[in-house]
């Protein structure tokens, strides 16, 4: 048996990108983004807003922290619905502490189950953002366009019915399909944190014209760093601020670069966990060559 | 299946009513040694093996007996040491195999709860008959055992039904371990009964830390101390649990009990600020004084939802 003729053709083989989203381009090449008030490095803290459900399908694969053991398994059902209840007031505490300004995506579909926790986010003036519908409805290559656009339409309509208005989108496990970008902007969506092409936000073409990219790393994510990877909060924090540090080191060279991370409730927000995000988020705060913003302000500052 | 199982209705943790344990204390500690039986040669469970590998599992076998045979009694010791007293979770099958252990905890007037009577049988699948037998067995063995009512329950293996709460609560049990969503407890929402969600633990779980998480010995003693700190200082605007869920077929290997001694000595030493204790007595406590104040709280604050869990 041997493959079809076409797996040897390769009808994208050319100079740049091999899809039309955005063009190829060196970071050498960028032209320099001045953040405000000459700032090197611009902060950008993600608080992810995910409901774990005691049913998903897992179809086509399992969010990040989904159910794992035979139904009912409210083991790991109540240890995710910890971060929402416990965790996340930490994590607001201690935003406030340091006087920083995140960004919270949060499904649509919890709206209502989370009505205080929204209203604390509000109040702190943090930027809400729209995080899918919910963690078993994922955007992916093979889904239905019309199914897509109504998951986008349905989150839309969850957050008008809160009187909310979020202009920053994040898919559910920050997965895509073809088309999402067209979708999430057809809804008045104008920033997204799925993509992490550069280290600056980049501005991608979709059908209802452009909308910006501000990039979140997954790298220096928290609960891949600290559950999968099982490394240490010590490890964790220094990681987070040696980033920083080197972005600094490269502002006269590249100009302004964004810094991003996450700090998932359930994760972040365990007791023997806080120190450490103290102490990182303390020394950022306390950094004068960071810019703390949230996504909808840096795609308004790098446009 | 149920999206949600509604046992409890959110609650989030700011705002609370504040909770006083027991002579001004801000934290409620509690240690939990986990002892179990596990069987040589378990039947099978249609959703889950008993063993991670064929019958027999030598080394999985031969650790916990390891466990029983040298690893509770260096626990023990330990406990004894800083005065504390342990909440058993016990595999009520243990009190037939190896009663000079329920004797030791007797001696000591630590509590037991159950764990199912078996760690190696599994809720999955038990019809209510079958559920209620396991139940009833648990009570009445701890009581012929040692005179001891039994008050809470951890799920063995940590393995459920929908109708697993319900039915504790029906048995007249004060809490349940099997609820990680909180650091206090909390009202559940069971069809009879008055049961609460006592705060147990994964995070700083032995099984967890040395399993999936992979610490090292002083690392783990590490994460206690700061579990503890941070705890303790929030139990100053309303009282906070903390517990240590252990297995001495881990924790009390030769190369990590003096780490773990490091981190009772730590907390120990904040004796002022906390009420050391069984589970038993925190869910008696609670029950008394704060069930009815979390509950108006909740209802005040518009997030009572009604119903009962995996209610229809």
């Amino acid at each position: 048996m041997s493959l079809p003729d076409d797996y040897l053709r390769y009808p994208h083989r050319r100079y740049g990108m091999d899809q039309d989203r955005y063009p190829w381009r060196l970071s050498i090449d960028r032209p320099r983004l001045a953040w405000p008030e000459g700032k090197a490095v611009a902060l950008m803290i993600v608080v992810p807003i995910e409901h774990h459900m005691l049913n998903p399908s897992g179809k086509p694969f399992k969010h990040p922290g989904a159910m794992q053991t035979p139904y009912p398994d409210l083991r790991h059902f109540t240890t995710r619905d910890y971060g929402n209840r416990v965790g996340v007031f930490r994590i607001l505490r201690e935003l406030k502490a340091g006087g920083l300004r995140a960004v919270f995506p949060i499904n649509g579909a919890v709206l209502g189950r989370f009505g205080p926790l929204i209203r604390a986010i509000e109040a702190d003036g943090h930027e809400i953002a729209a995080y899918g519908w919910d963690t078993d409805s994922l955007h992916w290559g093979g889904i239905d366009l019309d199914l897509e656009r109504s998951l986008v339409a349905k989150t839309r309509a969850a957050f008008d019915s809160h009187g909310l208005r979020p202009t920053t989108w994040m898919s559910p496990a920050r997965q895509q399909s073809f088309a999402t970008l067209d979708l999430i902007a057809e809804q008045g969506f104008t920033a997204c944190l799925d993509w992490e092409m550069d280290q600056v936000p980049v501005a991608v073409q979709t059908a209802m014209g452009r909308l910006t990219c501000v990039p979140l790393f997954n790298e220096l994510d928290d609960r891949k760093l600290l559950i999968d990877q099982r490394q240490t909060e010590a490890e964790w924090r220094d990681q987070i601020l040696e980033a920083c540090a080197h972005l600094k080191a490269e502002h006269a060279r590249f100009g302004g670069q964004v810094l991003s991370f996450t700090l998932t409730p359930y994760v972040s927000g365990q007791p023997f966990r806080l120190w450490a995000v103290r102490e990182a988020l303390s020394a950022l705060a306390a950094d004068p060559a960071v810019w703390n913003a949230d996504a909808a302000q840096m795609a308004e500052a790098s446009a | 299946m149920r999206a949600d199982p509604n046992l409890y209705d959110y609650w989030p943790y700011q705002e609370r009513p504040k909770i006083v344990w027991p002579g001004g204390k801000k934290l409620a500690f509690w240690i939990a040694p986990n002892i179990e039986f596990y069987e040589f040669d378990p039947p099978q469970n249609p959703a889950r093996p008993g063993w991670p590998r064929p019958s027999p599992d030598i080394v999985g076998y031969s650790q916990r007996d390891w466990g029983n045979r040298v690893g509770h009694w260096r626990l023990m010791e330990l406990l004894d040491q800083y005065g504390m007293k342990g909440s058993v979770s016990l595999s009520i099958g243990l009190i037939d195999h190896h009663p000079e252990i329920i004797e030791a905890c007797v001696e000591r007037d630590w509590e037991f709860f159950s764990h199912g009577v078996y760690n190696t049988r599994y809720s999955y699948g038990m019809d209510e008959a079958q559920e209620r037998a396991m139940l009833e067995d648990s009570i009445a063995s701890v009581q012929n055992a040692t005179g001891q009512r039994i008050r809470g329950y951890l799920a063995p293996a940590l393995t459920h039904t929908e109708r697993t709460l319900d039915l504790i609560a029906e048995y007249d049990f004060w809490y349940s371990c099997d609820l990680f969503q909180d650091d206090q407890p909390q009202p559940l929402k069971t069809r009879t009964g008055k049961l609460m969600s006592m705060p147990y633990s994964l995070e700083v779980n032995d099984v967890i830390t040395y399993g999936a998480l992979a610490m090292s010995p002083w690392r783990y003693a590490d994460v206690l101390k700061r579990h503890f700190d941070q705890l303790l200082e929030e139990g100053a605007e309303s009282g906070t649990v903390m517990c240590v869920p252990l297995h001495a077929y881990l924790v009390s290997q030769s190369h990590r009990v003096r780490a773990f001694g490091e981190a009772l000595r730590h907390i120990a030493a904040h004796a002022d600020d906390v009420w050391i204790t069984r589970a038993a007595d925190i869910a008696g406590f609670y029950r008394e004084h704060c069930w009815d104040h979390t509950l108006e709280d909740i209802a005040r604050r518009g997030l009572a939802t009604g119903g009962t869990g995996f209610a229809p």
